[in-house]
């Protein structure tokens, strides 16, 4: 049996020889994309069985890769977290692949595939290092590559200037962040006191002396540049840029996978790392956490396109990820093993969970949009109708994210919560009385993710057309990206159903960075019922809880179809009124609007309502035109003065160039003196 | 010819260098600067192989040689080819009037002597007391690039610059290595191809070799 860390190799140099090799298929195309995307789909499969073998086992394996510059090799590891995270990546990797191969034939003829596979592979191959890497300069390549990467994928359709300028943004700020975790991996190579270039792997920062204040330093850089990545608010602002105009494939991997690179980093360098810390690195990662997940769901329910509608989700969510990871480490810090492991396992399931959800979500809005051309969701409506197969499979996705019971998005955010109510038992008066607060700030940002997705199933699947073009022209998806849906909402169901084996599953993390193992209490009812500290405290049971929703339905739907009684269509009641048109239902602006009153200061919301009175009598109004743009605030705040000031800055400096030789010379005449002067 | 003649000598054709140097400043004429130049050249070609003489280093007579032919005939014939062909023969007109200039250049030769002195207190090579004229040759190469409008001064400038570092070479370690030399001495021949053609082409462009035409290029907010 080959070892885990030979078959997430295998998988690795699988993509890479797949963007090597695509080009050369790129004159059959019709043998091109499915060869390529489904040996995609093998890699990924490759990945998955590799990190599920290294978390269960919990073994660690490391390599090490004479390539690169001389002296210094690249150095590979597989541990349980590593293994972890190469489980989110190959999942979703496998099932985007599927569904890609549906997806990219909308793009038939139009634009290159050989662009496409290239970078979707690199993509892959260089999130996979991510995970892999173990020195800092082996990580930043492959962080790199994931970037530039996923740079040119989000530039694919490059004709729309709206396309760049999302480019350039995210380009910009991944950049930052790059340069962010650079200058951490210096600190913590520097104070590591290893010579030469030793201190640049990832075993001398393990064993890194550092003082408090230097450790502080490299753990907010790295917080940082990782937070950049994961678009943490207010450096989220590339998000709902970025996301929506790039294919929805790539969207899905982008938001349900790539922003886990860097819980992955966070983690790596909080517990792995530097391992001992004072309470308040983890008060700054929950307080910021709890910001993106309210704010995150609060921008959301303002979006009326659906694609960025779901990034702002990702904010979110990535919001309840930190909240977990924080009181991990308020937890750790306050040596309470057993509870700082509660709370590592519900930010990691809450990662798994957010990448099968979301990239369902995001492979949803893709099929919608393949099928209607549309992303403004004013402009959808009743899809139910023309996509059987998609809505209730995105419905699935809907249900996950509010959530809900019985699927994934309930357990984790269930133990989030198990996490806080637990925090009373902390040895801090402070902590004591705010943390709980933040539980109530959780519960507002689930009853508002679930508000705004009754609005976006609501307005997308239910109701009627409101488009300019003809609804029959609409069609269902391919099998393909069906698949690639369906294995999804599966995954969704079953981590719904059986997060005691999960949890089981994931034990070997928490033992290897808390030092606290949780399967045997959580698993002590068997995988019937998950009782995560004590069963008198709280217990949950997925198998029960989808069994009672199955008899409740097939209860209702025999009771209600017990006569043989056939279904006749007939057109809406209008209550007399003749003139019913599709464009008099409820909107999505009209369905966010009681939020938008009361919750307003938050938003830089402009809103104009213009009457232009009827030609014949002023007394009535000919047409009514409602204009309605809201804007994030951060980009007022923090981003618009660095513009303007970089802008400023360059113009000062733009009277250099005077245009005259003479001038130029002069400057050069000048510093020669004035060297001259003081050195000579 | 004893040593101490050649030092005598060598102090004269240095200051007949300087002199050329200013009067480089000081000549409106196009064709006037060329003349000036060559002259510079061959005073240079002289130091040199006084030098070459009276410190026994042989290899500085094939300088003195090389210089000979390049600066006192080659690009003096370049450049008068050029003149000529491009027909600019008119006064050429300065950004700083003439005698302001003359002021600044005696400043940057004070400031080349002051420069020097801890040199000349340190070395005991016999042409330690031209080490500061070579480098005023070199700023005053330098000023005339600044101070001038026309392109061909630009360029007669710069060649007077690498006189006068050629110069300071030579005073302050006897030449260097030959292979340097002729390096050089190929470098130089080819920037006077490139310039002509620069020179062509500018013309064209703008109808005139004053470099002020070309602040046209200038990015505009």
């Amino acid at each position: 049996m080959p070892a885990s860390l030979d078959i997430a190799g295998f998988a690795v140099l699988l993509l890479l020889a797949l963007a090597v090799l695509a080009p050369l298929l790129s004159s059959v195309r019709t043998i091109q994309i499915p060869l390529a995307f489904s040996l995609s789909a093998v890699a990924s499969l490759a990945a998955v069985v590799a990190g599920i073998m290294t978390v269960a086992s919990g073994s660690v394996a490391s390599a090490t890769i004479s390539i690169g510059l001389p002296g210094l090799p690249f150095h590979l590891r597989l541990d349980p977290l590593a293994g972890f995270f190469l489980v989110v990546i190959g999942l979703m990797g496998l099932f985007v692949s599927i569904y890609s191969i549906g997806y990219v034939k909308g793009y038939g003829g139009v634009r290159s595939m050989t662009q496409m596979i290239c970078f979707y592979t690199l993509f892959l191959a260089g999130m996979l290092l991510v995970v892999l890497a173990d020195d800092a300069y082996f990580f930043l390549v492959a962080w790199e590559l994931m970037a530039a990467a996923s740079y040119f994928l989000v530039m694919y359709e490059d004709e729309k200037g709206e396309n760049r300028r999302a480019a350039f943004l995210y380009l910009l700020i991944a950049h930052v962040g790059a340069l962010a975790i650079l200058l951490a991996f210096g600190v913590m190579a520097g104070q590591s006191g290893a010579p030469g270039f030793v201190g640049y792997t990832f075993n001398a920062m393990r064993s890194a002396q550092l003082s408090s204040g230097w450790a502080a330093a490299a753990f907010f850089l790295a917080f940082f540049g990782f937070a950049a990545k994961a678009g943490v608010i207010p450096l989220h602002v590339w998000l709902p840029e970025a996301h929506p105009v790039a294919p929805s494939n790539i969207s899905a991997l982008m938001s349900g996978v790539m922003l886990k690179t860097s819980i992955y980093g966070i983690c790596r360098f909080a517990f792995d790392f530097i391992k001992v810390f004072p309470w308040w690195w983890g008060g700054v990662v929950l307080a910021l956490g709890l910001l993106s997940a309210v704010l995150g769901v609060l921008y959301a329910l303002m979006q009326h396109d659906l694609k960025r509608l779901l990034a702002y989700h990702s904010v979110e969510n990535i919001g309840i990820i930190l909240i977990g990871l924080g009181l991990s480490m308020i937890f750790a810090a306050f040596q309470m093993p057993t509870l700082a492991a509660l709370a590592l396992v519900a930010a990691l399931y809450h990662t798994l969970n957010h990448a099968v959800f979301k990239g369902l979500l995001f492979m949803g809005a893709g099929a919608v949009l393949h099928a209607t051309h549309v992303r403004n969701m004013e402009e959808m409506g009743g899809l139910i109708h023309r996509m059987p197969w998609t809505a209730p499979l995105f419905l699935v996705g809907c249900v996950s994210i509010s959530a809900l019971p019985p699927f994934n998005g309930f357990v984790s955010e269930w133990l989030t919560f198990q996490a806080f109510l637990l925090s009373p038992a902390l040895p801090h008066p402070l902590l004591k009385l705010l943390i709980p607060l933040g539980a109530a700030l959780l519960a507002l940002t689930g009853a508002l993710a679930a508000a705004c997705f009754v609005k976006v199933f609501g307005v997308v699947f239910l109701g009627q057309w409101r488009g300019h073009q003809k609804p029959e022209r609409i069609h269902e998806v391919g099998p393909s990206m069906l698949v690639g849906m369906l294995l999804a909402a599966i995954s969704c169901l079953l981590l719904g159903i059986f997060p005691t084996w999960v949890i089981g599953w994931l034990d070997t993390i928490p033992e290897q960075l808390c030092g606290a193992k949780l399967a045997e209490s959580a698993g002590k009812f068997g995988w019937l019922w998950l009782t995560p500290i004590a069963h008198e405290r709280a217990s949950y049971s997925g198998p029960v809880v989808f069994i009672g929703i199955l008899v409740v339905v097939a209860v209702t739907w025999l009771l209600l179809h017990v006569h043989a009684t056939s279904v006749s269509r007939v057109p809406i009641w209008d209550c007399g009124f003749v003139k019913l048109t599709p464009r008099m239902q409820y909107t999505a602006s009209a369905f966010s609007m009681p939020i938008r009153r009361v919750l307003g200061f938050l938003f830089a919301v402009r809103e104009q309502v213009e009457i232009v009175p009827h030609t014949n009598h002023p007394a009535l109004p000919g047409s009514l035109q409602y204009r309605l743009r809201i804007r994030d605030r951060f980009w007022n705040w923090l981003y618009a003065p660095q513009g303007d000031a970089a802008y400023w800055v360059a113009r000062q400096v733009g009277r250099l160039q005077q245009g005259r030789i003479q001038i130029y010379l002069l400057y050069s005449f000048v510093t020669l003196i004035v060297l001259l002067v003081f050195l000579g | 010819m004893t040593q101490a003649f050649a030092v005598q000598l060598n102090s004269l054709l240095a200051a007949l260098i300087l002199l050329t140097a200013f009067a480089l400043l000081a000549q409106r004429k196009i064709l006037g600067l060329v003349h000036i130049f060559a002259w510079q050249g061959f005073f240079l070609a002289l130091s040199t192989a006084v030098i070459g003489y009276a410190s026994g280093e042989h290899h500085l007579y094939i300088s003195s040689l090389l210089t000979l032919v390049m600066k006192v005939i080659l690009l003096p014939y370049i450049l008068y080819t050029l003149v000529r062909k491009l027909k600019i023969h008119r006064d050429i007109d300065a950004v700083v009037n003439i005698p302001t200039t003359m002021l600044l250049g005696i400043m940057l030769v004070v400031f080349s002597y002051h420069l020097t002195a801890p040199i000349r207190e340190l070395s005991n090579l016999m042409t330690r007391s031209t080490l500061a004229v070579a480098l005023a040759t070199v700023m005053l190469g330098m000023l005339m690039m600044v101070t001038r409008r026309h392109a061909v001064t630009q360029i007669l400038g710069f060649l007077a610059m690498e006189n006068g570092l050629f110069f300071a070479a030579t005073s302050a370690t006897y030449g260097m290595p030959m292979v340097v030399e002729l390096g050089v001495a190929l470098d130089l021949l080819i920037a006077a191809f490139i310039f002509g053609i620069f020179f062509f082409h500018i013309n064209t462009t703008f109808e005139s070799l004053d470099v002020e035409q070309m602040a046209k290029l200038k990015e505009t907010d």
